[in-house]
């Protein structure tokens, strides 16, 4: 049995399987990361992501084009985040409570609303597997990386472009600022709670992607909770891939893979506790950052909230 | 102090209390919202909701049961925002407690009571401790950040609890039943702790809980630890210039956290449930860390904050069951009340803030 | 000073309370805790029935098969007119389901259901409570005689025996000769429908594998959904799952056009395309007896346990999906065999 593990298709079927599983924690991981580097640590990502779960759903169910679907689950997420820069940037609440309570916001009005305008579980037609032309055809690669729905690539395309908006832009720059000094970021002319509020906006989009992603693309149906706590393990994986884009597609992927590789493990028979395979992609998350050098400070500003003329 | 400040200084604090008070209240307006939305007289709901919690013994009891778990976690949270960490594990370590303290108290089921009640709190706290104190070493040794590690870890702990109720510690009567319900066997009624109130839950382990709050108050302001505590939590920095070894003190402040959810977990099976069952925490590592914060992060404030945080936890429920509306607009709301109160802290802070500044 | 400030916080919050309750008051729903002694009976008032449940009554699983056998109780009756139901949804909390269990008693409903074996210990304390007072909970057996007891219904669902069946059909269907099965924790209803699925394969197709896996929990619908992914990959043909993260599986086997067994609840809307058969969890009889023994004054001490015999699973298939005949003959006859006791669904 154990052997069946190291063969080349169950290689295959594991990566095949974790690259799409690491979908959502993408989107909402990479929208953490926006707030996380200006300095707001958003635990609210779950709720947010279920209210973008249930939009997307809601849209799609009443036969909206899927990308109108996807739009509304970005409005709606942001408007979760811009909640969360009302309480925590302009009432500077304590950040770990706040997102805590945006979480049971979330998690009870996206239940509410499921319950009142759809009322039992259906299922929609949500994005269809798109292979790539060309890149599908690609031996091995091609499986693994290019035979997924649309969501799934854009999730791997928001890696670069949340790296280059971080590190490369103006505006990224700003961010960098307000979260590691925001006295020195203040005089020379940024506006503090304006970048958080828009890094919470951010972050609050991509969370409804997330949402989306598992509601119009990778299930095609919605449940109430039906992020069962995904969005938590997005807020931990930030802090695995030390706020940058790269670092938390490595988190987010190890943590997918692992996942994938123990459902495979179950599958294949290997005789392991079921338990203890499900542990696996949390211990070996913790084990593979005790092991790991790393040499970047967290943004000193995290979860300080700023008022001027301190 | 002259007569004027001290005036000026009860005041402050008369509105400091009397916000959250307000802030309940608009959460509840928005709240009336949904309500009306459903088709519900939010008069007839929010009627429900406050005699449900203070009305009658069943709800008064029902509110100390449920701030009984919500003050130990509470607690817990406290010493760790006050060592400067933040403690999202508390569910994991509730679990484990009470899965530990469940175990102890069923292997030594035949030692005496006296001997077993206080050792089977041990065992949880024990349990709790541990669970609590790897995130504060992996964070001070290893810095791995303690959200990171605690967000996993309450997933493992959860695996673990799966693990032990459906092999080593499922009940007997479950397997001769051929039913293999995820359970334990029932706790020797010597661990049981006394009821308070014939016919309700409320159990003795609230007292404990008490008495616990005022020993922390007495741990974190009244010694040596406790001061060294807290000035990490304030500036890390200065704590190890000053010569105290920051990182020590991290993984007390992680570990002491840890251990009161612990208790909780073992007080809740040994106080309401009298086994271990899956459901028997159910969130009360994350309401526990509002009910602190309600509590200004303070252990004696924790001890109103969680009665008053039951109270709206239980009166929810009962609206819930008096309008019969879906269970989630009471999660909806409890998100509400959250997300008002910390909002409404600011006006406390900015205020304490100005008469200190005035002051000097 | 702080304890000042605590005492004035108290102080404040109770005189709020008392001012936003006391002008409402009266328009409040029945006092909890009002006394439980009226006798139940009177035909003219309607037969009152609280359930307390441990996840949604829209789960399409555990939860809304008793919910929705309720409804069409309450239908046949004549509406609420005749039969009144409550219901506390999401109690996975068992403190906050003991205080609604004992609420409901207070409130002189006729019938309370726990409808989770956790709940157990807290509604046995219940019931010694109200002795007048009726109730029920499953997964059990228990009903309490042996404590003196004589106002508890106990129910549970024979899983294994559907599952048998769902495994006797996946196994013709099977062309590959392997299944998969996506199951929550390995423990209870779940542990019992996977055991006589195993057992009804291996009855009927020796050869075929059954790969068997579990997401450790109940609510994770995208890890199931992966599961059910890889199942696929790993050569099946044939899906079956149990608890209410499935919904995201059967997603997955109607994309890939793999056919899927359900369980609990009717699954069909859900994959109209792939769904062959559901084991339907029949409660209406159970609750029809069990509100006609109370009307009789037994309060209590059945048993009821769902079987295919007795009707309480029933096998329902989806008409859109065609089962060849000799599959349902097979399935017929471990349904008769079942019955009269010459199939064993346990190993």
């Amino acid at each position: 049995m154990l052997n069946e593990l190291f063969t080349l298709a169950t290689l295959i079927g594991i990566l095949h399987s974790g690259v799409r599983l690491a979908t959502p924690y993408l989107f909402a991981a990479l929208g953490e990361t926006f707030a996380q580097r200006s300095g707001v640590l958003n635990l609210g990502v779950d709720g947010m992501m279920l209210m973008g779960a249930f939009t997307a759903f809601y849209v799609a169910f009443n036969g909206g084009n899927l990308w109108l679907a996807v739009a509304a689950a970005i409005g709606v997420g942001c408007l979760m985040g811009l909640l969360m820069g009302v309480v925590s940037v302009t009432m500077q609440a304590e950040q770990g409570i706040s997102g805590i309570g945006l979480y049971l916001f979330g998690l009870g009005l996206s239940s509410l609303l499921f319950k009142t305008l759809i009322g039992s579980v259906e299922s929609v037609s949500g994005f269809p597997k798109l292979a790539l032309p060309l890149l599908s055809d690609l031996p091995i690669i091609g499986y693994i990386f290019f035979d997924h729905n649309v969501l799934v690539y854009l999730a791997y395309l928001m890696v670069p472009v949340t790296a280059f908006v971080l590190n490369r832009t103006t505006f990224g720059l700003s961010i960098r600022a307000v979260g590691h000094n925001p006295e020195a970021a203040d005089s020379l002319g940024v506006s503090v709670n304006r970048v958080r509020y828009v890094t919470l906006i951010i972050g609050g989009g991509l969370a409804g992607v997330a949402g989306a992603s598992l509601s119009i693309g990778l299930l095609n149906v919605f449940q109430e909770n039906m992020t069962n706590g995904l969005g938590f393990i997005a807020v931990a994986l930030v802090y695995f891939g030390s706020w940058r884009a790269v670092g938390v597609l490595g988190g987010a992927l190890l943590f997918s893979l692992v996942n994938a590789l123990q459902l495979w493990v179950q599958v294949l028979g290997i005789p392991i506790p079921s338990d203890i395979a499900v542990m696996l992609p949390y211990v070996l998350t913790i084990v593979v950052l005790t092991l790991t050098v790393r040499q970047i400070q967290q943004p000193a500003a995290l979860t300080k909230p700023y008022e001027r003329g301190e | 102090m002259a007569a004027h400040e001290r005036t000026q200084f009860t005041l402050d604090r008369i509105t400091g209390a009397a916000l959250p008070v307000l802030a309940v209240a608009g959460a509840l307006v928005v709240g009336a919202l949904l309500l009306l939305m459903l088709g519900v007289n939010p008069f007839t709901a929010y009627a429900a909701l406050f005699n449900g919690a203070l009305g009658n013994v069943s709800g008064i009891t029902q509110t100390l049961t449920k701030a009984t778990p919500l003050l130990l976690v509470g607690l817990g949270i406290c010493i760790a925002f006050r060592g400067g960490v933040i403690n999202i594990g508390g569910e994991g370590q509730i679990i484990l407690g009470a899965v530990s303290a469940s175990a102890f108290a069923i292997g030594f089921s035949h030692w005496p009571g006296w001997l077993l009640l206080p050792l089977t709190m041990l065992a949880g706290t024990l349990a709790g401790l541990v669970w609590g104190g790897i995130p504060g070493w992996l964070k001070a040794r290893m810095g791995v950040n303690e959200i990171l590690s605690t967000v996993m870890m309450n997933q493992i702990a959860l695996q673990v609890m799966n693990f032990l109720l459906r092999g080593p510690m499922l009940d007997p009567a479950q397997i001769a039943a051929g039913t293999n319900i995820p359970q334990s066997a029932a706790l020797p009624e010597a661990v049981w702790l006394t009821r308070l109130v014939p016919r309700t839950l409320f159990h003795s382990g609230a007292i404990l809980a008490v008495i616990l709050a005022v020993a922390v108050y007495f741990l974190l302001w009244r010694t040596t630890i406790g001061y060294r505590i807290r000035a990490v939590g304030l500036n890390a920095a200065a704590s190890r210039y000053a010569g105290i070894p920051v990182s020590r003190y991290v993984v007390l402040s992680m570990a002491l956290s840890g251990a009161f959810c612990g208790l909780a977990g073992a007080v809740e099976v040994m106080g309401v449930h009298h086994r271990m069952i899956e459901g028997m925490s159910g969130g009360y590592g994350f309401s526990g860390i509002v009910a602190a914060l309600f509590g200004k992060l303070h252990p004696l404030g924790a001890i109103p904050a969680s009665a008053i945080f039951g109270s709206l936890l239980v009166g929810a429920d009962k609206m819930q069951r008096s309008v019969q509306v879906p269970s989630s607009l009471v999660v909806a709301l409890q998100g509400l009340i959250v997300l008002f109160v910390v909002a409404s802290d600011l006006y406390v802070r900015r205020r304490s803030r100005r008469r200190m500044e005035e002051r000097e | 000073m702080y304890r000042r400030l605590i005492l004035m916080a108290t102080f404040v919050l109770a005189l709020a309370l008392a001012a936003c309750a006391a002008p409402a008051a009266p328009a409040a729903a029945p006092a909890a805790d009002a006394p439980a002694a009226e006798a139940p009976a009177e035909t003219s008032d309607p037969f009152r029935i609280a359930i307390v449940m441990p996840s949604s009554t829209t789960d399409l699983a555990w939860s809304q098969a008793m919910y929705d056998a309720l409804k069409s109780v309450q239908a046949e009756m004549g509406g609420e007119a005749s039969l009144e139901i409550a219901y506390s949804e999401n109690m996975f909390q068992v403190t906050d389901a003991a205080a609604a269990i004992r609420d409901y008693a207070a409130e002189g409903f006729d019938l309370v259901i726990a409808h989770g074996t956790q709940y157990g210990n807290s509604m046995f304390e219940v019931a010694t409570d109200f002795p007048e007072t009726s109730f029920a909970w499953g997964t059990a057996v228990d009903t309490g005689t042996e404590q003196g007891l004589e106002n508890i219904f106990a129910y549970e669902a024979a899983a294994d025996e559907g599952g048998y069946v769902n495994g006797v059909i996946a196994a013709l269907l099977s062309e590959a000769n392997v299944i998969g099965v996506v199951g929550p924790v390995e423990a209870g209803d779940a542990k019992l429908y996977i055991d006589g699925f195993k057992k009804g394969v291996m009855d009927t197709k020796p050869d075929a594998v059954v790969n068997v896996s579990f997401t450790g929990n109940f609510g994770d619908t995208a890890l199931a959904a992966e599961a059910a992914n890889v199942h696929i990959q790993a050569g099946a043909d044939i899906l079956t799952g149990s608890a209410q993260q499935v919904v995201g599986a059967v997603g997955v086997a109607k994309e890939n056009g793999v056919k899927w067994l359900g369980t609990q609840s009717d699954q069909t809307s859900l994959g109209p395309d792939v769904v062959v058969a559901n084991q339907v969890y029949e409660w209406t009889g159970t609750v029809k007896d069990m509100i006609a023994k109370i009307q009789a004054g037994e309060l209590g001490g059945t048993a009821y346990n769902l079987t295919l015999a007795n009707g309480g699973l029933v096998i329902a298939y989806n008409s859109a999906v065609a089962v060849p005949d000799d599959v349902k003959a097979a399935a017929d006859a471990a349904i008769a065999g079942i019955e009269d006791g010459s199939i064993t669904t346990m190993e």
